[in-house]
């Protein structure tokens, strides 16, 4: 599980490429290859993108296009904390809509973006495998379930800390 | 003096504190200089009495839960005098929701240490793979093909058809790939396996090398599941080291490994020809069939692509023989399914048996109708593309033909419950919504019907002219049923008839509004 609390480095291209050197045996080594840039910077910098490209013999332009095609890979670091809040349908019929409204209001941000002070980053989450103890988040690779307003508000002060 | 507890490290249990009660009982373990052993195991799957805490005693497991940290003092008085406690559920096997279960796949599934190799063959693991080295693969496939089972991912696509399929395709080299990109809401059984009883998985997928002739298999797990891929990668180190993986499998002549690739948090990789590519390390995007994965797969090579429950359910088949299973179940809906009971609903969980209970037994009955303990107003079966039952079909038996008859499907079986709070109208461009974000965008029907469908499902809200638009998203799902490349945009109007056709009253806004 990564932890944010050391925060990502700063980017690194030698160290980019001994990422890549270590994986690219791999059969079909590029989302591994991508994981393993976004576990080390916090995100795929666009400077990645060449790099990976130059290895595998394929053009940017692929790469560009499998970073944008899934959610998980950023552009940008996130917040030194992550909350993935689930937002589908087994923890809508608990309630999960009202509990999003309530962290956008109490953060003052909209599900996606990052607090102004870079503490945390809010994000959408469809379905954690936590269906029964609905409705359920995962902060900084933490599964939490059962929550409330009470519960979330007591973790974000925990993780303010 | 000493206790053997069991404590689960499934992550239902984590979320709602089973490692902070782990800890509080080494901490008083220590204070009372009692000999604490704690196996950490998957979860039985009542999650509603989660964390659920089992001792060791001479009667066999004694069970207690939801335990909180703050009850561990007065629990290990209980336990160690044997006296009465509040949270005390008696003996585990005894449970009535436990009982009432048929587990042939979950049947180690929080009782054993998922970690050891050990434990798993005392508990009756290995011994399918073991027979399947000594039928050989030809007469596996025909055990499979006559235990009935089907594609447990939700296509219900015979195993032994697509295993027999691939066998006798031709080339040197052959993928088995495990689909464990178990996306839709309300289902965890993947999940619980994974992290309950990995080695299960990894014979079920053994078997099927040995079955087709593949010496490399893949487990695609989605990144929503960071225990679940934990949990694996360290079994799959295990199994090599014990010899579950590698060279002569099982004692043939097959060598056999595997590797654990995590997903991206794409729902749409869940379709398996969608996850062939992210796998080779593309865009997941849908491919147009044929050629069947079974033909040119993974690199273009033969592929056996299951769902983790087919797998799952695979060493039971082989180990007890194919009528075990078959003899279990109704119509073409052979064996057991493990029900995912989830949302509103007082007693979630893992239940596992015979396909034919009726819907309304599992949601009533089993089940214990909603959490909040409001009315049940709707069921959605199958996940976000499944369709929702009101309470006028709970006479449906849990079979897949049944389900399609009823323009529903039982999909990967999650049952999500609602009370009647709910908005159908809501839930309707939810599945449009949901369905926009997680296109592919390689078929129109999909990427633009589905934007379509949301602004028309908001144009109900707030134009007069209701029937029309109506008419329209009518009108827009059948193009999606019958237009797109896959299920995704496929399966998308079953949510959205059933909400119109089973809950119209939702859709007739200014009434609605009056009445409030």
């Amino acid at each position: 599980m990564t932890s944010q609390l050391t925060g990502p480095d700063a980017w690194d291209e030698a160290r980019a490429s001994d990422i890549i050197a270590e994986l690219q045996g791999l059969d079909g080594p590029l989302l591994p290859i991508l994981h393993a840039i976004q576990q080390a910077f916090g995100c795929v910098p666009e400077a990645a993108e060449p790099l990976i490209a130059a290895a595998l013999n394929i053009t940017r332009a692929e790469v560009h296009g499998v970073v944008t095609f899934y959610h998980d890979f950023r552009r940008e670091p996130a917040g030194r904390h992550v909350l993935k809040v689930c937002r589908a349908e087994a923890c809508q019929s608990m309630g999960a809509e009202a509990l999003v409204s309530h962290l956008e209001r109490s953060l003052g941000l909209r599900c996606g973006e990052t607090s102004a002070d870079g503490q945390i980053t809010v994000e959408a989450v469809y379905c954690l495998g936590l269906c029964a103890v609905a409705p359920s988040a995962l902060l900084d690779g933490v599964v939490v379930g059962r929550l409330n307003e009470r519960k979330l508000d007591t973790l974000m002060a925990e993780a303010k800390r | 003096m000493s206790l053997r507890l069991f404590i689960p490290s499934d992550s239902g249990a984590l979320a709602v504190g089973a490692e902070q009660v782990a800890a509080a009982f080494v901490a008083a373990g220590n204070k009372r200089n009692l000999a604490l052993e704690i196996v950490r195991t998957g979860s039985r799957g009542l999650y509603w009495l989660e964390p659920m805490v089992e001792v060791a005693t001479p009667q066999g497991r004694v069970a207690y839960g939801p335990v909180e940290p703050g009850d561990v003092d007065g629990l290990l008085d209980a336990m160690t005098q044997q006296a009465p406690h509040r949270l005390a559920l008696g003996p585990t096997e005894d449970i009535p929701w436990l009982k009432r279960q048929t587990r042939l796949t979950f049947a180690r599934c929080g009782v054993t240490d998922p970690m050891s190799l050990d434990d798993y063959r005392a508990h009756g693991g290995l011994k399918g793979l073991a027979r399947a080295a000594s039928l050989g693969g030809k007469a596996s496939i025909e055990e499979i093909l006559q235990s009935g089972l089907r594609g447990r991912g939700g296509a219900g696509f015979p195993t032994g058809i697509k295993w027999r399929t691939v066998a006798e395709a031709p080339g040197a080299q052959k993928y088995i790939v495990c689909n464990a990109d178990e996306g839709d809401s309300g289902t965890f059984a993947d999940r619980m396996i994974m992290e309950g009883d990995p080695y299960l998985l990894i014979e079920g997928m053994a078997i099927a090398a040995l079955a087709v002739g593949a010496s490399k298999g893949f487990i695609y797990i989605r990144s929503e599941y960071p225990h679940a891929i934990a949990t694996m990668e360290r079994a799959i180190v295990a199994a090599r080291a014990g010899g579950l993986l590698g060279k002569a499998i099982g004692g043939s002549q097959q060598s056999f490994d595997l590797e654990v690739r995590a997903g991206a948090g794409s729902y749409v990789c869940g379709e398996e020809t969608s996850l062939l590519e992210s796998l080779e390390g593309k865009r997941g995007v849908v491919r147009a069939k044929p050629p069947l994965p079974a033909h040119q797969g993974l690199f273009g090579k033969p592929t056996v692509v299951n769902n983790v429950l087919s797998f799952a359910a695979v060493p039971f088949v082989l180990a007890e023989g194919a009528k075990a299973y078959a003899d279990f179940g109704m119509g073409r809906s052979r064996g057991t399914m493990p029900i995912q009971l989830a949302g509103n609903v007082r007693h979630g969980g893992l239940f596992e048996i015979a396909f034919g209970l009726t819907l309304g037994e599992i949601v009533d009955d089993i089940g214990g109708g909603t959490l909040t303990g409001r009315p049940v107003r709707a069921v959605q079966v199958g996940g976000p593309l499944g369709a929702y039952f009101p309470r006028a079909l709970f006479d449906t038996p849990f079979d897949y033909e049944a389900f399609a008859a009823r323009d529903g499907l039982v999909g990967h079986g999650g049952v999500v419950v609602f009370d009647d709070t709910v908005d159908m109208l809501k839930q309707a461009r939810f599945a449009f919504e949901f369905c926009s974000i997680e296109s592919c965008g390689k078929c129109t029907p999909c990427r633009i019907g589905s934007t379509r469908g949301v602004e028309t499902i908001d144009l109900i809200r707030t134009t007069d002219d209701r029937a029309s638009r109506i008419a329209l998203i009518k009108d827009l799902c059948n193009t999606m049923k019958f237009g797109s490349l896959c299920a995704l945009g496929g399966f998308v109007p079953y949510p959205v008839m059933s909400a119109l056709n089973h809950f119209p009253e939702d859709f007739d806004v200014p009434q609605r509004q009056a009445a409030e």
